[in-house]
Parts: C-alpha cells; structure tokens; sequence
C-alpha cells in the first residue's frame, strides 16, 4: 500500500520533503540554521529593547565588523580545504603596526597600503610552502607565523601609535550617506567586495571548486588531476591577504597601531565560519554563511551592550555555548547522511 | 654515528646544547649553581622552575596528541582553577590555614577533572574534532573564570598557598618536585605498563585499535581528563606565584608552549609514537630560549620572533621532506664507502 501511494503523494507533501531535505543536508542546513538563529536573536533584541532593529544599529553591526567579515571569508578557503589559520589576528596586529609607523615616517598611504597587502600575502606564501612542501601541520605552521607576526609587533614598537596621516584620517570619518539619516563606511563597501569576490571565486572558477574538492578528499584531488599543490598554497597566500586586508580597514577604524590589538580574533574568526556552517574538516561551507556568522557574534554583542548589565565576558561564554551548538548541528547532519 | 643522527630527539637536544652554548658565552656564570640558606640557585635552576608550568601542562598534552587529539582548552583551565582556589581562598576566614589550602587546591582540581571530562565526552562520545571540542571550552572558558572573579585580579595573601609555585622542599623548588612528580607518574604509568601502548595504537588507527579490543573512549576520556588535571595543577604553580588569579591572562598561550614543547620533542600532532622524554627536552627549550634572550639583552618583547624561528627550525628539520633530501646526500657517501671495502 505504501509503495502504490508514494508516486501520488500531494504537492505540499513532496514541499515539505524537500525543504526538510534541504534543512538536513550538511551542505545548506547549518547555512540556514544561522539564517533563523540570526533572525531569532533580531526579533529576541528588538522585542527587548527599544530601537535595537533600528537602520543605524544593524549598519553599525557591519561598520564595526568590517575587519572581521574580511577576515572570515578569507578563513573560509582555509577551513574549506581542512586547514587552519591562527595568525590572523597576530597579522592584523602586525599590519595596524607598519601602517602606524610607515606613516608616521613620512610615508605616503599610496605605498603604504600595497606595502602591508604584499608583505601579508608573502607572509601567507610562505606559510603554505611549509604547509604544502615540507608536510608541516596547518596548526603548526601557522602557529609560528603568528608568534612571528607578534614578534615583529613588538620589534616595531611597543606602545600604542596613532595615525594623523590625513589621507587614512578622512577615509575614517568618511561616511556614504543612504538616506533616513543611515551612513555606513567606505570599510562596508571594502568589506563587501570582497565578500562578493570570495563568492564568485569559490562557486563560479576552477579554482573555488578544487577548494572544495582538497576538502572533499585530498587524495581523489590529486588522483583526478587537480592542481592541489598550488590551490593549497593560494588559500593561505589568500588568506594572509584578506588578513592584512583586514588589519589596514582596522587601521581605518581605530586610527592607531597596537602590537596588542586583535588578540583572539583569531578565534573569532574561526567561530563565525563554523557558526556559518562551514565543516571544519572541510568540503563544505559558504562565505554567505560566514558573513552570517560575523553578524550573528556582532548582533551577541550588540544585545550585551544593549542589555548593559551584563559584562562583557558573557560574550565569551555566547560564542562557545553556540560553536558547540552548532558543531553538534553539524555532527548530527553529516553523520544522517552517511 | 648514523643511529645518533637519526634518533629523533637528535635535533632538539642539539637546538638546547646551542641555547646553553649562547648562554655560556653571552654570561659565563650560566651554569653555576649555589646554594643560598639550603636553596639551589643559578640560572639553570631558574630555567627549569619557570619552565616547570609548561612542563606539567605539556605532559598532559603529550598524551592528548598521542591519540591524534589536541587539547586547545589548557589555558583556560589554568585560568579557571587559579580563579577558583583564589576566590575559596578570599572566602574563607581563615586564609593562611593549611586546611583552606587544600580545599582550595582539591575543589580547582575538581572542578578541573569535571571539564577534562566533558571535553573528552565531546571527543570521544560525540566524536567532535579534537581541536574544535577544546576550542569551546578555550572560548568560553576564560569567560567562566572571568565570572568566577568577577572580572577582578584576586591577589590572595596565603603563605602556605604561595609554597606551590615559589616554595622550597629539600633544596629544590616546590614547582619543580611537582612538575618532576607528574612527568615521573605518567611515564611510569604509561610506559611500564600496556597503557602507552594502547595510546598510541588509538592514534595511529582508531579503527583498526577498535577491532583488536581496544577501548578507545575509555582511553580518551582518561586522556582529556589528565590534560585537565595537569593545565589545573600547573594553573596553580602560576597562580600561587604570582599571588594572585588573573582571568585574562593566567595561562595565555601556555597552550600553545606546551603543544610546541610536545612538537618539538619530536611527538607528531599526526597521533601515535610519542615520547615524554622528548616533551621533556622540548619544554627546556622554550625555557631557555626564554631566558637566553634576556641574558643577551635582546629587548625581551622580541622573543616571540626567536619562538618563531626555533619552531620554523625544529619543524622543518623534522620534517619528512628534509629527512628524504639529508638520505639521498647520505646514499652515495654509503655507497662509495661500499665501493672502497670492495
């Protein structure tokens, strides 16, 4: 009997399988479960508190993470070949620090900024060489760029520089105007460049799809013929550029360099794309889902000061209590599927 | 001479003969020791005190990358068990009393094994990457033991808490009796019986370890438990030597030493053969290649940039690659050996 009714079934009938087809597979489900999760955490704010899901709120939730979303993205290619990347906030750090001082000598932000993308892409080069060559732990490897990266911090200097360059002062306090009063930064516009770039990339080239293929299974990339060698390479040289990206719109944001700004971003980069549903063994994710994941840690964080009672620490405590929910999510998912 | 040159401690035994050579030079006093009302002091003894944290704490790892996982939370937990015997300690009326002491210590060593537990049931029950079943508690952990002291440094004045990290049992620091007395229980444990060895077999295949009976969750809930217990221990050598629970940066980074101690040691973060001894000579490295660059009077706030570099080096000189070009110099060398008895 059952089997006479399947081929009959009702339309809505076959919808509902298909969205719950859609919601367990491990490739959209987590995408779409911080999609709920952030719309959740809007409608929990602005329920609680007056004005939250205001224009200029949700705006200042990507002013203020622009940095971040431009680093997430480039964590994406890394996670999304099973690799890692720790340095990335030691790289901010270093890149703030040679923007601070490079024009602090006199320098002009025309070479200052080409300067830190390059330096940062080299440093993300050699990071993959000794990944790719030399059979060294993506952990490991990155683990000493990012003493590295420090270490120069603090070689630079030690204290705190500020920028007065007017060139990166008025670029700071440009706002784009959208009307209703809304601004948001150039950063914004940067950051969502690259977003969109990341997202042609990794769907629409050879390239995005041998990303995906390494993490898929590194042996049957090889064994089909793919260029694993240089795209594992790239990811990191990728990366280390998205990284210093990040740093110079963080210069644009604080307007100083600090050998000890962005510590832990690291970590917060690597929280959003597993919020975002990216697998940490690799294979699958989305920048889409990155960017998600940005925006779910900054709307935490928005509600935490909204709230204003509670210490900022709890923030901590949010993020870890949502990677675990979500690595379970995920667990659950990939496991339904094998 | 072939069987020196291949034994794989070779390299960082080398890199820490190096480290003293440098030191000898740059302050010739280097390896003396005195003794100073019935205590050792010198500069080796200072090494091996300061190192004595990341010893404990890289012991535990040891174990940890033996069975193909990584315990990111170590920080953290030396973070938490430093806040809870600190705020045990304010509590209490009677601070200085050794009774207090202990409950403070028991309670953080406690609490510590209740989260070495959950992350090994997140690894080994829900089967979670290890790397990223620590990383929630290296998360979210700082932020508990920022609401267990209130987000205050709790300075604690406790005489017989102090003893931990800067006091002195016949002659040696008490920090390093416990990091020798931890290093010494597990190498016993574990390589005088079959446990090392059922480690190891989970690390170098689960799969084919399950088949053969071994029972691997078991392992990996003792593991991550240890590595708990020893982040807690060590987390109150720093605390107690510092006199005072810092929740922000008791145990920064301490993670990423210990795991660079075990790497350097010749252990690999691919699972499976691991060697304690090497751990050892691994956590002497860091040390002294901490204190080296403040006997040579590089401005200290550069030691990262030599950390990174004797990492880089360590690694790449470990590294299968290196190994294969330094065999095929050493084939024709053989051969014409050959060639000549011939």
């Amino acid at each position: 009997m059952a089997i006479a009714t399947a081929p009959v079934a009702s339309p809505t009938r076959r919808a509902i399988d298909r969205t719950r087809g859609v919601f367990t597979s491990p490739k959209y489900g987590p995408v779409l479960v911080t999609l709920l999760l952030l719309v959740a955490i809007y409608a929990i704010g602005g329920a609680r508190y007056r004005g939250f899901l205001s224009g200029p709120v949700i705006l200042n939730l990507f002013v203020d993470n622009a940095y971040l979303i431009v680093l997430a993205v480039g964590m994406t290619f890394v996670i999304l070949t099973g690799g890692i990347d720790l340095s990335v906030g030691a790289v901010v750090a270093l890149s703030t620090m040679i923007a601070a001082s490079l024009l602090q000598s006199g320098t002009s932000p025309g070479v200052v900024i080409p300067v830190i993308l390059v330096l940062t892409s080299v440093l993300g080069l050699l990071v993959g060489l000794m990944i790719h060559v030399f059979a060294i732990q993506p952990f490991i490897a990155t683990l000493a760029a990012m003493f590295l990266a420090r270490g120069l911090c603090y070689v630079i200097s030690s204290s705190s520089i500020s920028i007065t360059d007017p060139f990166f002062v008025a670029f700071a306090q440009t706002r784009i105007p959208l009307g209703g009063g809304m601004s948001i930064t150039p950063s914004v516009i940067i950051a969502l460049l690259v977003v969109i770039v990341g997202l042609v990339v990794l769907q629409f080239t050879r390239f995005g799809r041998t990303v995906y293929a390494i993490g898929g299974s590194e042996q049957s990339g090889m064994l089909m013929g793919l260029p694993v060698a240089r795209t594992k390479v790239l990811v990191y040289v990728i990366s280390g550029f998205c990284s210093g990206l990040a740093g110079v719109l963080f210069t644009f944001y604080t307007l100083s360099g600090y050998s000890l700004t962005a510590v832990g971003t690291e970590l917060d980069a690597i929280a959003a794309v597993v919020i975002g549903g990216t697998l940490l063994t690799g294979g699958y994710g989305f920048v889409i889902g990155s960017v998600l994941g940005v925006l779910v840690l900054g709307t935490i964080q928005t509600i935490i000061t909204f709230e204003g009672t509670l210490s900022s620490w709890w923030t901590r405590i949010f993020i870890g209590v949502l990677l675990l929910v979500f690595i379970v999510l995920q667990k659950v998912l990939t496991a339904r599927r094998r | 001479m072939s069987s020196i040159l291949t034994h794989r401690l070779f390299w960082p035994v080398v890199m820490l003969l190096v480290l003293f050579a440098v030191n000898l030079v740059a302050f010739p006093g280097f390896f003396v020791i005195e003794v100073k009302d019935g205590h050792l002091f010198g500069s080796l003894v200072d090494i091996v005190r300061n190192g004595a944290p990341t010893l404990i704490i890289a012991v535990g790892m040891t174990l940890v990358i033996a069975t193909r996982g990584i315990d990111l939370s170590v920080g953290a937990i030396c973070a938490i068990s430093g806040a809870v015997a600190c705020s045990i300690l304010l509590g209490s009326p009677n601070p200085g009393s050794v009774g207090t002491v202990v409950t403070a210590v028991v309670v953080a060593v406690a609490i510590s094994l209740v989260l070495g537990v959950w992350n090994g049931f997140l690894v080994a029950v829900f089967g979670v990457q290890p790397i990223i079943a620590t990383l929630i508690l290296m998360t979210a952990g700082r932020g508990v033991a920022m609401l267990i002291t209130e987000g205050q440094i709790l300075t604690v004045n406790s005489p017989p808490f102090k003893v931990i990290g800067s006091g002195f049992l016949f002659g040696l620091p008490v920090a390093v009796l416990i990091a020798a007395l931890i290093f010494t229980a597990a190498a016993v444990l574990t390589r005088r019986t079959a446990l090392g060895l059922l480690i190891e077999s989970v690390g170098i295949n689960p799969e084919a370890s399950r088949q053969a009976g071994v029972r691997s969750r078991g392992l990996l809930f003792t593991v991550y438990t240890f590595s708990a217990l020893c982040a807690a221990i060590a987390g109150l050598v720093l605390t107690s030597n510092q006199t005072a629970a810092d929740a922000n940066n008791t145990g920064l980074f301490i993670e990423l030493d210990a795991i660079l101690a075990v790497v350097i040691g010749g252990t690999s973060l691919a699972g499976g053969r691991y060697s304690l001894a090497g751990t050892l000579v691994g956590a002497l490295v860091i040390q002294t290649l901490v204190t080296t660059v403040y006997t040579v009077g590089i401005p200290p706030i550069a030691t990262m940039v030599f950390k990174a570099a004797v990492v880089t080096a360590v690694c790449l000189l470990q590294s299968p690659t290196t190994n294969a070009v330094i065999a095929s110099w050493r084939k024709p060398i053989a051969a014409r050996f050959r060639k000549a008895a011939v």
